[in-house]
């Protein structure tokens, strides 16, 4: 693509420059990147240079400007189309590039080995999907080599296990999904990982695929082409499994907690309920809610590749915000559903709260706390 | 007898002569069969050409004409017109397409000239088996019906009453002024509603040509133009009262975007969030006085315009019309309820495009009210103010304005039972939900179905002049059949062929003119030849090739078709 495709490409010619998406941009405040002004350069100059627009590789992918657009555009798409321009170009923050050799290489952004994926299910007594299930549990790239996503997954099996859901993994055949190579503008690499994945998943014929990620399940659901399976992402599966009664919440948890809407998950896929009528169903949690939840959720800034792009746009995330309102509401635990969401805003917890404050968890872990 | 035929080729100025050889077209024609004479003429429409045509009429005898120059949409009522007053029945006219469906679509020309002579062959076939028709007249029951007591259906009932006509004028609620009722002033004179409106409805109410019905709906019609027949049930009372008219004006009115379906607008969650409407009430109540709104002394008032308008997010891909005044107007009334406080308007476009509007505009402003151009993207809370994130496109920086009130500027959509109102009346819909009219640019007051004219927001957004502009035109529009006391019905019809027709039904199911019921004694079925339109979709259904369209008969189609294959 070249920067003159844009227009027909991407309908550029359709945006009234109302400025709803860059006026609801989070980055916005912190960052020079205006999605507007970009969509107008490009209509006006077919010869646009986008080689000088580092600002590109702020954007987090979050949506808000495409939930936002008056006129039916998606510019969350279309940051994504310029970034392939750099991409083709070899214009690429160095962390992102190694990112995307990892995946290349050895499936996931993390430089880590293939045949470690599944050791964080070591001892837990996981079946292989090879052995047959009913459910496919897709685990993630961060929630398998992650510590501190691994918990997640740890969470879910024990869960998973309590409701008796006949459930595999596909161990160490799983490969990264290729959501966030897909959003720092790497179509070619997606295609390949979703060539990959589906090559294998063709091989098990299971009734739904549960994923940990609001990112893979974004993928899965709509960028995937020819996926016949039904996904979930587990927010959706387990707030089923509690309201057929196969997973009782008994114990109290004696806590104040509020809840951040992933963007993969509430913005970009409408799924507000399923979160929140999990934590409601867990005996003695209060449950709070954030001013700025649902449709007006702030985005933590972990998608987009943002969880690789070191360098760029170096201030605070926007996490240390959440965070804050957090603790404003009088929050002791600020949950959410997403391997991204939990890292960014756990590391912004230790920063602005300290060890011992706001204390940040995954839904799941919660879940287990009752169980 | 033997017909006789005159064929007229028209040049169309060089619209078809520039592409058809049209001496050659008229040479071929002369040598077809029954052609008694063939001609051509630069504008076979004007005043010469058409005087041509009714010489030849006259003298030659002729039995049947063709004309082969545009559409028939186009001059087939100016021909048939012309050979009547030259003594022959208007439907032994035939018109052969050789502009729209020849010399615009082709370039090269004899291959256009080719095909012309073979439309021309065609319609001269079918002229030869033409049969003369009758248009009928009927009698047409001298009331009208309004549907609506908003401005809109009240002006057009006031309208149609003055002329002298018996008018009942429907309205849901009961009482009669619409959404004018929960308006505080008008745009852009800053006139107070109320007292238009008592004057309005006192006239409607004291009228005596006015049959008022309040808490009453329409729940069943039928008939046609001239002849309608109308159920309205009245809510309190559940009496149903059947009334029969010649002419109805549709003025159901509007509802207001709901503004909930914006989420990041936080109206519904947060108090002072509210819509254009609730402002109009706040205006005019107990709950703005002595320079304070709520009792506070408001610092800062946002006004954010097209919530719901211009949209497609929200399905609401047009422009509301009246929000960029009406929004203007409040902008000024806050401004002089509050001198101190800071007004903005946020905007993406502002449409002052009516009289006195862009003078308005300028007066608002005059009087410090601040326009910044950037539509908002989402609204939260700081401690008791609201912060409104947007950007200043004209700085290209994202803004964060606080604000103590912010009102939205809440466009206007169909009716929710505007389905309902549309499947009683037959009434189709625009793409954007509002009821459609005859024509875009020509027929602006007519509904699709004849008798039945639209006035106010039910046929697209409006403001107070707008609507009653076009009250007052529907109102005009449905006089017209009710002064001239009987309507033409079309001649071309459906006719069964009671030897044939088994009675099945099957034309009646398909039929949407309720044309077709089956006869009682004998057992077939029958044509209400008022109701029917002539669209020929039973004859093709009907299994027993019982019923064929006059003018379009199989013999007269199947003539057109052998000469072109």
């Amino acid at each position: 693509m070249e920067g003159r495709d844009l227009i027909q490409a991407y309908r550029l010619f359709d945006c009234i420059q109302c400025g709803r998406c860059t006026g609801g941009c989070p980055l916005s405040l912190k960052s020079r990147f205006n999605i507007r002004r970009l969509i107008y350069e490009a209509l006006i100059d077919q010869d646009i240079d986008l080689q000088s627009k580092e600002v590109l590789w702020d954007c987090t992918t979050c949506a808000t400007c495409t939930l936002r657009c008056p006129k039916g555009l998606d510019p969350t798409d279309i940051v994504i189309g310029m970034r392939s321009i750099l991409v083709d170009r070899g214009r690429i923050p160095p962390t992102i590039r190694d990112a995307l050799k990892s995946l290349a290489i050895r499936g996931n952004p993390l430089t880590m080995s293939r045949e470690e994926r599944a050791d964080w299910a070591e001892g837990l007594g996981v079946k292989e999907i090879s052995e047959g299930a009913e459910v496919l549990y897709f685990v993630c790239c961060s929630a398998s080599y992650d510590p501190r996503a691994q918990k997640v997954a740890k969470a879910l099996v024990q869960a998973f296990k309590k409701a008796n859901v006949d459930f595999g993994i596909l161990g160490n055949e799983e490969v990264c999904c290729g959501s966030e190579a897909r959003r720092v503008g790497e179509s070619g690499l997606f295609e390949m990982l979703q060539e990959m994945t589906l090559e294998t998943l063709k091989q098990y014929p299971v009734e739904v695929m549960v994923t940990t990620s609001p990112h893979c399940y974004n993928a899965f659901k709509n960028e995937y082409q020819g996926l016949a399976i039904k996904v979930q992402h587990y927010t959706q599966f387990v707030a089923g499994l509690i309201e057929e009664g196969k997973l009782p919440l008994s114990k109290e948890v004696k806590r104040i907690v509020t809840y951040q809407d992933p963007c993969f998950l509430g913005k970009q896929n409408k799924i507000f309920e399923e979160p929140r009528k999990i934590l409601r169903s867990i005996p003695g949690l209060e449950v709070r809610e954030l001013d700025r939840s649902r449709e007006r959720s702030l985005c933590c800034e972990g998608g987009g590749g943002r969880m690789w792009a070191e360098g760029t746009n170096p201030e605070e995330r926007l996490a240390h915000t959440r965070v804050q309102e957090a603790i404003d509401l009088g929050a002791e635990i600020l949950a959410t559903a997403c391997p991204f969401c939990l890292l960014t805003l756990e590391d912004a917890a230790k920063t602005v709260a300290g060890e011992g404050g706001l204390q940040v968890m995954d839904i799941m872990e919660l879940v287990v706390e009752a169980l | 007898m033997a017909p006789r035929i005159g064929v007229y080729i028209c040049h169309c100025g060089v619209n078809i002569a520039a592409t058809v050889d049209v001496e050659a077209v008229t040479q071929f024609a002369q040598g077809l069969p029954s052609v008694a004479i063939a001609r051509d003429y630069t504008y076979m429409c004007s005043d010469p050409g058409q005087a041509l045509m009714k010489e030849d009429i006259k003298k030659l005898s002729l039995t049947k004409v063709v004309v082969a120059a545009c559409s028939p949409r186009m001059h087939e009522p100016t021909f048939r017109a012309t050979i009547q007053e030259a003594g022959l029945n208007p439907y032994c006219l035939e018109m052969a397409n050789i502009r729209e469906q020849c010399s615009w679509v082709h370039e090269e020309k004899e291959e256009a000239t080719r095909k012309a002579m073979q439309l021309v062959a065609a319609a001269v076939d079918k002229a030869s088996l033409l049969e003369p028709l009758t248009e009928r007249r009927v009698a047409v029951t001298s009331a009208a019906l309004v549907i609506g007591g908003g401005i809109a259906g009240m002006q057009a009932a006031l309208d149609i009453a003055n002329a002298g006509f018996q008018v009942y004028l429907v309205e849901k609620e009961a009482r009669l002024g619409g959404h004018l009722t929960q308006l505080d002033k008008t745009f852009p004179t800053l006139e107070p509603v109320a007292p238009l409106l008592a004057e309005e409805i006192r006239e409607v109410e004291r009228h005596p040509n006015i049959d008022l019905l309040t808490s009453t709906e329409v729940t069943g019609v039928e008939g046609y133009i001239g002849n309608f027949k109308v159920k309205v049930a009245q809510r309190t009372t559940d009496l149903i009262r059947e009334i029969e008219v010649g002419t109805i004006v549709v003025a159901t009115g509007y509802d207001l975007f709901d503004a909930r379906l914006k989420p990041e607008y936080g109206y519904g969650m947060y108090k002072n969030v509210i819509t254009g409407l609730e402002f109009e009430r706040l205006a005019s109540s107990s709950d703005s006085k002595e320079g304070k709104i709520w009792g506070k002394e408001l610092q800062d008032v946002v006004f954010i315009q097209c919530v719901g308008s211009r949209d497609k997010s929200v399905g609401q891909e047009y422009c509301s019309r009246i929000c960029c005044m009406y929004t203007a107007k409040q902008a000024l009334l806050v401004k002089e309820m509050l001198p101190q406080a800071r007004v903005t308007v946020l905007y993406m476009d502002v449409r002052a495009y009516g009289k006195g509007f862009e003078e308005f505009y300028d007066l608002v402003r005059g009087e410090g009210v601040i326009y910044r151009r950037g539509n908002p993207s989402e609204i939260y809370k700081r401690g008791e103010r609201l912060v409104i994130r947007a950007e200043d496109t004209l700085l290209g920086e994202p803004i964060q304005l606080e604000a103590d009130l912010v009102v939205l500027a809440t466009g206007i959509t169909p009716r929710h039972d505007s389905l309902k109102i549309a499947n009683l009346l037959k009434l189709p819909r625009s793409p954007d939900g509002f009821f459609m009219e005859a024509h875009p640019k020509l027929r602006p007051v007519d509904a699709v179905t004849e008798g039945i004219y639209l006035a106010g927001c039910c046929q697209g957004p409006k403001d107070i002049p707008d609507t009653l502009a076009q009250a007052k035109a529907a109102a005009a529009s449905a006089m017209i059949p009710l002064c001239q006391g009987q309507v033409k019905v079309e001649a071309i019809t459906s006719i069964i062929d009671e030897e044939l027709c088994s009675g099945c039904g099957i034309c009646a199911e398909i039929c949407v003119y309720d044309a077709l019921s089956l006869h009682e004694r004998k057992e077939v079925m029958s044509i209400n030849e008022v109701l029917c339109k002539g669209c020929g979709a039973c004859a093709v259904a009907c299994p027993s090739k019982a019923i064929k369209l006059s003018h379009f008969t199989p013999a007269q189609t199947l003539a057109q078709v052998y000469a072109l294959v």
